[in-house]
């Protein structure tokens, strides 16, 4: 089984935590000077990346609460978690959508799909 | 009247009477009498005379009829003989005086199942992915976790023979029982038959 460490309660199997989506989504400050546009981006455009995601975790039948985990998306390996409101020594691993860390060879099933 | 009623209910943890368990093989489950809980949630300094609040997270306090876990930087649960429940009430209202904090009852909302016996971690691990283990879960460890389906707190009272108190809901009893006791059987050593 899969462990997390919460940064409250340590190492405890995955079934006790709930997934909440990227991490470190900024509010923009004046939400009504947005244009239609740039307003959905934030409410519902996410990044995909494969490689390393900061997302946030809540340990939800544990301690019932909130923090930040970097997480690889290929190897689904934990490399840190942190408080929620702090941010990762690691951010540099950050994987960015646009740049992909690896050169992915796709066969030929998944080029078409 | 209600009050009489909730009162008959917490009596009876599963609905209805349970014969008095029986240790089988190095394991008991017993369903725990009525008793009064609380739930405290307090933010800030932790310096309320006459609860132990400031303890490290996924511990308990106590023994076994009077005891404090804390399971959150900002939670804690109570249990206490069901008499003492007033006095708890008044007693926390004049610690906590003027600061924000929450204390409910909810003494009818949860069931105590006892563990106790040798193979008391390995019954409890048949639900629950927790290493139980004396380094990871020594004595005095205290901590809400899965159970099956269920959502349940597991303290690990002190003592020489492993001795675990599962809290559930109260919706949720008959299964976590149910759950408990088929693990039971489980958990016990093979008898092997010789070979003819």
């Amino acid at each position: 089984m899969l462990l997390i460490a919460c940064p409250h309660c340590g190492n405890r199997p995955e079934t006790e935590f709930r997934c909440g989506g990227q991490a470190h989504i900024v509010r923009p400050v004046d939400p009504a000077a947005l244009d239609d546009q740039s307003w959905s981006e934030h409410l519902f455009v996410r990044s995909n990346p494969r490689g390393v995601h900061a997302e946030r975790w809540c340990h939800s039948h544990g301690c019932g609460r909130w923090f930040n985990a970097l997480r690889d998306t290929v190897s689904d390996r934990f490399l840190e978690t942190y408080p929620a409101g702090a941010q990762p020594t690691r951010s540099s691993e950050i994987t960015s959508p646009e740049v992909p860390a690896t050169v992915t060879q796709s066969t030929v099933t998944q080029a078409r799909a | 009247m209600l009050e009489v009623r909730y009162r008959t209910a917490r009596t009876l943890p599963l609905g209805r009477p349970v014969a008095p368990a029986l240790p089988r093989g190095g394991i008991l489950i017993q369903p725990a009498e009525a008793e009064a809980r609380f739930s405290l949630r307090l933010r800030g300094p932790l310096s309320p005379g006459g609860f132990p609040l400031d303890r490290p997270i996924n511990t308990v306090t106590g023994d076994d009829r009077r005891w404090v876990a804390r399971l959150g930087p900002d939670e804690w649960l109570i249990g206490m003989p069901e008499g003492e429940a007033d006095l708890l009430a008044e007693a926390a209202a004049a610690d906590l005086r003027g600061r924000a904090h929450s204390l409910v009852d909810i003494s009818h909302r949860n069931v105590g199942i006892d563990v106790t016996g040798a193979l008391a971690a390995d019954v409890l691990n048949a639900g629950c992915p927790l290493d139980l283990g004396d380094a990871a879960f020594p004595p005095g460890s205290a901590t809400r976790t899965l159970l099956g389906k269920a959502e349940i707190v597991l303290i690990r009272h002190a003592g020489a023979v492993p001795s675990y108190r599962v809290e559930c809901w109260r919706s949720f009893a008959t299964y976590v029982h149910g759950f408990l006791q088929e693990a039971a059987i489980a958990a016990q050593p093979v008898e092997r038959v010789p070979a003819r």
